[in-house]
């Protein structure tokens, strides 16, 4: 082989390590069209199904009407033409020691009680032998692979196990789904897989920390999680500290799938860079975020803390089709400032005997808004099937607004639907009693709040469930009063 | 321990003054109780000493133990030892009172740089504090004053007070709601925690916790200002006539001494 076929060769490969730098140069045409798809795919070295996948979901695409006269959130016009729908993985630029930090994400890590290692790791800070994080990652993959568990990110999975990325990949969220969801397909850049095979409890929880290490994630991100019969797996996304971001649009899917009797437990916390005063410049996070209990006696829990992002537009759903299937939803959706959010779940109950569980509760300070909106669907085979909902809003001040819209669909008389709902004002009274008993006045309103969202932080894993009770304070301060 | 000065405050941003003027000063040992007809300003004086954000101090000064406090947050007033047993509890749902108590606790002795308990030591101590109003542990588990009777809520206040050892107790209106045997319970649960360091300010319409209480002063404070201030068979005088004929005084002759 010549020098120049060498040369060739390597540059013509797909991403690895060292080339990252190079890919960086080249530049990548603005807007989306067959060609731009095409080009994404070659550039990042797919199989062949996935020419077909994307070109057909860049089609749907074409066809779908943005959903922008939503009731309840005012939406500025994004502009398709001007993104660029293809990067090449950024390595995040490595800093020598936290001094380097920008002070003040180093004050939010000190309030989230976020420990050092921690904070040099997210700060993406070299880190000693001691606190060694890629030694941590590779002791937990070798556990998972012990147990048989696959998760890696989409991209190694389209390469290691094509045949099972394509039995399930757009199985749950099919890309007509709806506008961004054929977005998110035709253009997608990485996420999570994650394979539970039969029998298997996933021996830990599943971080997407450990998987990401030190790329960005990019704006299209694409999660796809099977369990198989009798398999259970937790997995979470996300963390409590802020989140920045260059691209306005965040369009992510994520797809659930588990079999007769796995367990799949999803939970997120969200702090998407929210937007200053004003709310210029957040981020707008539009996510399809979808689960079936295809097997009998499945289970599918999300649980989500959403803080961040100028418009939160989110419905994790579950569609409950095998017989005795159950389906929850637990969520803490808080908006401050001039933030958005219209979130909420669907409950889609197809089996017989299934069962639905919502807990929302909604926070809004500042001018925002925040609404729940959610669909309880029974269908006419699903006999025995029962949902509870409860959807608690609590205001504080008297220029933020909350919703509630609730739809029932009930076409089988011998099942149940249950609907609770109550709106409270965070007091300057409920304030002042605690302050008289000794608290700052930040921990008294993270202590209102955190009483308000028990039943939901209840859910949590425990370390998580700590830093989303601190955050929900932190994101309030100076809101009251 | 307390020295109230020409104290004047309204609700802020009106204009009527609710306190017109409150002199008062209260000693450590000394217990005082506050009398007078409804809506003279009783609550919005201990508001105003708690440092609750709804009032603003137009003239005057408040010292505690020589310390100007009107600058301070309520919670700094609190660290210092100024308590207030609230006429209304206030309901936070979800929130269990010993965690409430707990941290309410602790971040009192943080600022003291005394000892923090964790939930186990907490225990030992708060099942004690209970004996002091005989209340019932159940009550621990349950969120603060959610869904708790009149009189519960009062027992409630008077175990935080035993919780957390304050200088100064201003207590209003604790007697009201109270079952007989409760009034006694918790009167005596007050005296228990009395000692010659501590001062108390009793805010109430009837005799009967003074009974219990024994005060060394009572004051009358009607519309905003202290009218007239006596030994302890002043609250017995009022019990008897009412405050007509404090009223007339106060229209022929202004106040009275
Ligand atoms: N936050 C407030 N908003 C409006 N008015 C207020 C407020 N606080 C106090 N007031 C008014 O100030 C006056 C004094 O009220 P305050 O509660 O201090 O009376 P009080 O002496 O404690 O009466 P009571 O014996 O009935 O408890 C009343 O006329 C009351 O309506
Ligand atoms: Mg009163």
């Amino acid at each position: 082989m010549s020098d120049t076929q060498t040369i060739d060769k390597m540059v013509s490969q797909p991403y690895k390590y060292g080339f990252v730098t190079e890919i960086e140069y080249d530049e990548f045409p603005k807007g989306l069209n067959e060609d731009v798809v095409r080009e994404i795919w070659k550039r990042r070295g797919e199989p062949e199904f996935m020419l077909e996948f994307r070109l057909k979901a860049y089609r749907n695409w074409l066809k779908m009407e943005e959903p922008m006269n939503w009731p309840n959130l005012d939406i500025k016009p994004i502009k398709y033409d001007e993104i660029t729908y293809y990067s090449a993985p950024k390595i995040k630029k490595q800093l020598n020691s936290l001094d380097e930090v920008d002070p003040v994400l180093l004050e939010t890590y000190e309030k989230l009680g976020i420990p050092l290692s921690e904070q040099k790791r997210l700060a993406n800070v070299a880190v000693d032998a001691v606190f060694d994080s890629v030694s941590v990652a590779t002791t937990f993959r070798e556990k998972l692979k012990e147990a048989g568990v696959i998760f890696c990110s989409i991209s190694e999975a389209l390469k290691e196990y094509p045949e099972l990325v394509q039995k399930y990949l757009g199985s749950v969220v099919p890309s007509n789904d709806n506008f961004f969801a054929a977005l998110n397909s035709a253009v997608f850049s990485d996420g999570s897989f994650v394979f539970v095979p039969k029998g298997v409890k996933c021996p830990m929880e599943l971080n997407t920390y450990f998987r990401i290490n030190n790329e960005e994630s990019g704006q299209f991100e694409r999660t796809l999680i099977v369990a198989e019969e009798y398999a259970s797996v937790s997995y979470l996304e996300g963390c409590t500290a802020p989140q920045f971001s260059t691209n306005l649009l965040h369009a992510a899917v994520v797809e659930l799938v588990a079999l007769d009797h796995a367990d799949i437990k999803y939970s997120t916390v969200q702090n998407w860079y929210a937007g200053d005063e004003e709310g210029n410049g957040g981020i707008y996070n539009f996510v399809t975020k979808r689960g079936i209990c295809k097997g009998d006696f499945a289970k599918i829990s999300w649980t989500q803390v959403e803080t961040g992002s100028a418009i939160t537009w989110k419905y994790p759903s579950v569609i409950l089709k095998g017989d005795n299937s159950i389906g929850e939803f637990y969520s803490v959706a808080l908006t401050n400032k001039m933030q958005q959010a219209d979130t909420g779940t669907k409950m889609i109950h197809l089996g017989k005997n299934t069962s639905s569980t919502i807990i929302s509760k909604g926070i809004s300070a500042g001018k925002s808004n925040n609404s729940y909106r959610g669909l309880v669907k029974i269908g006419p085979k699903a006999t025995g099937s029962r949902n509870y909902s409860q959807c608690d809003s609590m205001l504080i001040g008297n220029n933020c607004g909350a919703h509630t819209f609730p739809y029932i669909q009930q076409q089988n008389s011998k099942s149940s639907i249950e609907h609770e709902a109550t709106t409270s004002r965070v007091g300057e009274d409920q304030i002042f009693y605690l302050q008289q008993r000794g608290l700052s006045e930040e921990d008294a309103i993270s202590m209102i709040i955190n009483g308000f969202c028990k039943d939901v932080f209840a859910e949590l894993p425990m370390e998580f469930a700590v830093e989303a009770q601190k955050l929900l304070g932190i994101k309030l301060e100076g809101s009251v009063g | 321990m307390l020295e109230i000065k020409n104290l004047h405050a309204r609700i802020e941003g009106e204009e009527v003054e609710i306190l017109k003027g409150i002199n008062l000063t209260i000693n450590k040992g000394e217990k005082h109780a506050i009398m007078g007809p409804n809506g003279g300003g009783k609550s919005t004086l201990s508001k105003v000493i708690a440092g609750h954000p709804a009032y603003e101090v137009t003239d005057g000064e408040v010292l505690f133990n020589g310390e100007n406090i009107l600058e301070m947050d309520p919670e700094e007033r609190a660290r210092l030892g100024v308590f207030l047993a609230f006429q209304y509890p206030v309901e936070v749902p979800g929130v269990s009172n010993a965690t409430f108590l707990r941290q309410a606790y602790n971040s009192i002795q943080k600022s003291k740089g005394g000892e923090e308990l964790d939930p186990l030591e907490f225990d030992d101590y708060i099942r004690e504090q209970l004996k002091v109003v005989e209340m019932d542990p159940a009550f621990l588990d349950r969120a603060v004053n959610t869904g708790f009777s009149g009189g519960e809520k009062k027992r409630n206040e008077i175990l935080q007070m035993a919780v957390l050892q304050p200088l100064l107790s201003v207590l209003d209106e604790t007697d009201s709601g109270l079952d007989i045997d409760a009034l006694r319970i918790v009167a005596d649960g007050i005296n228990k925690l009395f000692t010659p360091e501590k001062a108390v300010l009793m805010i109430t319409h009837y005799q009967r916790m003074l009974n219990y209480i024994e005060p060394d002063f009572v004051h009358v404070l009607v519309k905003g200002k202290i009218v007239k201030s006596g030994g302890k068979e002043l609250a017995l005088e009022l019990e008897e006539r009412g405050y007509d004929w404090i009223l007339a005084d106060v229209h022929t002759n202004g106040a009275v001494k």
